[in-house]
C-alpha cells in the first residue's frame, strides 16, 4: 500500500488536485457546519434576542448569564428529566428488541428471512412526522386501535398521550417500534461475522444453547453493541418530531425534550443566546455519554 | 418441531405489529370523513373514497408541497454525492500534508449534534437572503462527512495500478475520477444517494426552521402543520401521511439492497 501510494507521488500531478477535489466539499462544511459551531459556542455567551435580530448593535456580552439562567430555569430541568427518561428507557429496550429481532432472523430453522427483515425494517425508512401522526391515532382514548384491542383483555380506555403517567411511555414504544429495524440490520451483520466453527467447538464440548450465547455470542458481539449504543443514544437525545406532533410536550410539559425547549427558546420567542446555550449543554451531555460508553466498553474488554 | 411453531409465531407477530400501522393508515385514508373515528373503529372502509386525497390536492394546495420535498431532495442528493465523491476520492488516494489529521477532525466532528449550528445557520441564511427558499434547504446538504467517509473506505480498495496506469496514458486527474473511480464507485454512490434522498425527505427540524411559508413547506412540514388544525380528522391525515410516505418507500424497495449494505458499512467498519 504505502510503496503504491509512493509511486503515484513520482508522476508529481497529486496534490494541487487533491486539494481541488477536496475544495467544494471542505469549503462547505467549514463555512456551513464548522464555523456554525463556533458562532453558536460565541452567541451562547450573549444576549441575542428579538432586538439583536434587527439590529447587531443591540447584541451585548453577557458572560455565563444563559448557562446560570439555565440551571435556575425549572423548565430546563424538566426538559431535561423527560429527555433522559427517554434515552435511559428506550435506548436500552430498542437494544433489547433489536438483538431479539436478529438473533430469530439468525436462526438456521427460520425461512423466509428476507419477507421478515423487509416487514421488521419498513417504519425506519418512513418519514417520522407521518409515523408520529398515525400512532397519535391508534393512542386516541376513545377510538383508537390500542385500546379497542386491549379491551379484549379487559384493560379500561387509556388516555396514552393525554396522560402524564402515560405519554412518555407512549412515544418510548412508538419511537422502539419505529427504529428497531435500524440496529437489527447491523446485529445481523455482527452475527454473521461470527466464525461458525467457534459454535461447532463448542457443541463438542456440551454446551447449550444458553450457554453459547452467553459465551460466545455476547462476546464476539461486544464491539458491535458499543457501537449501537452510542449512535443510539446519540439518536435519542436529539428527540424533537414525535414529542412535536404527538403532545406538543405535554401534558404538563411531561414530554417536553430538550431540543424541543432549545427550539421553541430560539425560534420561538428568538431568545438566541440562551438558545445556543442550550443546545451546547446538549452537546456537552452527549459527548459525556459517548466517552462513558467507550471507557466502560474499554474496562469490560 | 414445537420451537418452529414458537419461532414462526414470534416473527409474525411482530411483523404484524409492524406493519399494522401501515395496513390502518392506508385503509383509513379511503374512509369518508368521520368513519375513522368510530367505536368500534373500522378496519377497512365500507366503500372506497378518493374524497380525502382530492381534499389534500385540490383545496389544501399539497400538490405543491410534494413538489417542494421531490425537487429538494433529488438536488441535495445530486450535488451532495458530487461534492462528498470527490472530497472521498481525494482522500483514499492522494497523499497530501495533514491528511490523516484532516480527515480525523472530520470524523470526530460527527459526534456534534445538527441542533448546534441551527442558530448561526438561520441568522446565516437570513443574511444571505435565504431562508424560506429552496437554498436553505440545499446550502447546509451541500456535503456531509459520512457520505465523504462512506465513499473514501470503498474508493480505498480500488487499486492503484488502474490509477497509475490511466495516468501514464495522459490521463488528467478529473478524467481519472470521472471515469475510473465514478463507475467504479457505482455501488457506494447508489447507497449513499439513498440515504441521502430519504435523509432530505424525512428531515423535518430544520426545514421547519429555515421554511416559513405554507407554499415553501415541505411535506413533513406541511403535514405536522395540518395536523394542528385537522386534530379530528383522521382520515384527511393519514392521506396526507400516505402521499408522504410512499414514494419514500417505493424508492427503498426498489433499491433496498443498497440501503441495506450501507448500513452495514457504516455499522462494521468503524
Amino acid at each position: 500500500m504505502k510503496n503504491a501510494e509512493s509511486k503515484l507521488d513520482k508522476y508529481k500531478t497529486g496534490v494541487s488536485a487533491a486539494y481541488l477535489f477536496l475544495a467544494p466539499a471542505l469549503v462547505s462544511i467549514l463555512v456551513f457546519f464548522f464555523i456554525p459551531v463556533i458562532s453558536a459556542f460565541i452567541i451562547s455567551f450573549t444576549d441575542f434576542d428579538i432586538y439583536s435580530l434587527g439590529s447587531y448593535s443591540n447584541l451585548r456580552f453577557i458572560g455565563l448569564k444563559n448557562y446560570i439562567d439555565l440551571f435556575n430555569n425549572p423548565l430546563f430541568w424538566t426538559s431535561l428529566k423527560n429527555t433522559f427518561y427517554f434515552v435511559l428507557v428506550a435506548s436500552p429496550l430498542s437494544i433489547f428488541v433489536s438483538l431479539g429481532a436478529a438473533l430469530l432472523l439468525n436462526s438456521k430453522l427460520v425461512r423466509f428471512k428476507a419477507i421478515f427483515r423487509l416487514a421488521y425494517f419498513i417504519p425506519v425508512v418512513t418519514t417520522l412526522v407521518a409515523v408520529a401522526i398515525i400512532w397519535r391515532f391508534i393512542y386516541h382514548p376513545r377510538f383508537g386501535i390500542l385500546n379497542y384491542l386491549l379491551s379484549f383483555a379487559g384493560i379500561n380506555p387509556i388516555d396514552w398521550l393525554g396522560d402524564p403517567f402515560w405519554a412518555m411511555p407512549s412515544i418510548i414504544l412508538m419511537s422502539i417500534w419505529k427504529n428497531f429495524g435500524y440496529n437489527m440490520i447491523i446485529f445481523i451483520a455482527g452475527l454473521q461475522n461470527i466464525p461458525e466453527h467457534l459454535y461447532e467447538a463448542a457443541v463438542l464440548e456440551g454446551a447449550n444453547g444458553w450457554q453459547q450465547f452467553k459465551k460466545i455470542t455476547l462476546p464476539m458481539l461486544a464491539p458491535t453493541t458499543v457501537f449501537i449504543s452510542i449512535i443510539t443514544m446519540i439518536g435519542n437525545f436529539q428527540l424533537f418530531a414525535e414529542p412535536y406532533v404527538m403532545t406538543q410536550g405535554g401534558p404538563l410539559n411531561k414530554t417536553l425534550s430538550v431540543v424541543q425547549y432549545m427550539y421553541q427558546e430560539g425560534f420561538r420567542w428568538w431568545n438566541m443566546g440562551y438558545s445556543a446555550s442550550i443546545a451546547f449543554v446538549l452537546f456537552i451531555i452527549i459527548f459525556a455519554g459517548t466517552m462513558l460508553q467507550l471507557k466502560i466498553q474499554k474496562h469490560s474488554a | 418441531m414445537f420451537k418452529k411453531v414458537i419461532l414462526y409465531s414470534f416473527l409474525i407477530l411482530t411483523g404484524l405489529m409492524t406493519l399494522a400501522p401501515f395496513i390502518w393508515m392506508l385503509s383509513a385514508s379511503f374512509m369518508y370523513d368521520g368513519h375513522a373515528s368510530t367505536y368500534p373503529p373500522r378496519f377497512f372502509p365500507d366503500e372506497i373514497t378518493f374524497y380525502q386525497f382530492d381534499n389534500l390536492f385540490s383545496r389544501l394546495n399539497v400538490a405543491r408541497n410534494f413538489l417542494n420535498s421531490l425537487v429538494l431532495s433529488i438536488v441535495v442528493t445530486v450535488i451532495s454525492l458530487f461534492f462528498n465523491s470527490m472530497a472521498g476520492y481525494a482522500f483514499a488516494k492522494y497523499r497530501f500534508a495533514g491528511r490523516e489529521k484532516l480527515f480525523k477532525l472530520l470524523l470526530s466532528s460527527m459526534i456534534i449534534p445538527a441542533q448546534v449550528t441551527m442558530l448561526p445557520l438561520f441568522l446565516m441564511l437570513k443574511e444571505m437572503g435565504f431562508i424560506n427558499t429552496y437554498m436553505a434547504i440545499i446550502i447546509p446538504g451541500l456535503a456531509n462527512i459520512f457520505g465523504i467517509f462512506l465513499i473514501r473506505q470503498y474508493a480505498m480498495s480500488i487499486p492503484d495500478s488502474l490509477i497509475e496506469s490511466a495516468r501514464m496514458d495522459g490521463a488528467t486527474d478529473f478524467q481519472i475520477y470521472r471515469l475510473i473511480i465514478l463507475p467504479l464507485c457505482v455501488p457506494i454512490l447508489v447507497t449513499l444517494a439513498i440515504f441521502t434522498f430519504m435523509g432530505t425527505w424525512n428531515d423535518f427540524l430544520w426545514p421547519l426552521i429555515s421554511l416559513t411559508d405554507n407554499s415553501m413547506y415541505t411535506l413533513p412540514v406541511a403535514l405536522a402543520n395540518l395536523m394542528g388544525e385537522h386534530t379530528k380528522d383522521p382520515e384527511l391525515m393519514m392521506a396526507g401521511s400516505v402521499i408522504t410516505i410512499i414514494p419514500i418507500l417505493i424508492v427503498f424497495l426498489v433499491l433496498q439492497k443498497y440501503y441495506i449494505k450501507g448500513i452495514m458499512l457504516g455499522g462494521v467498519k468503524e
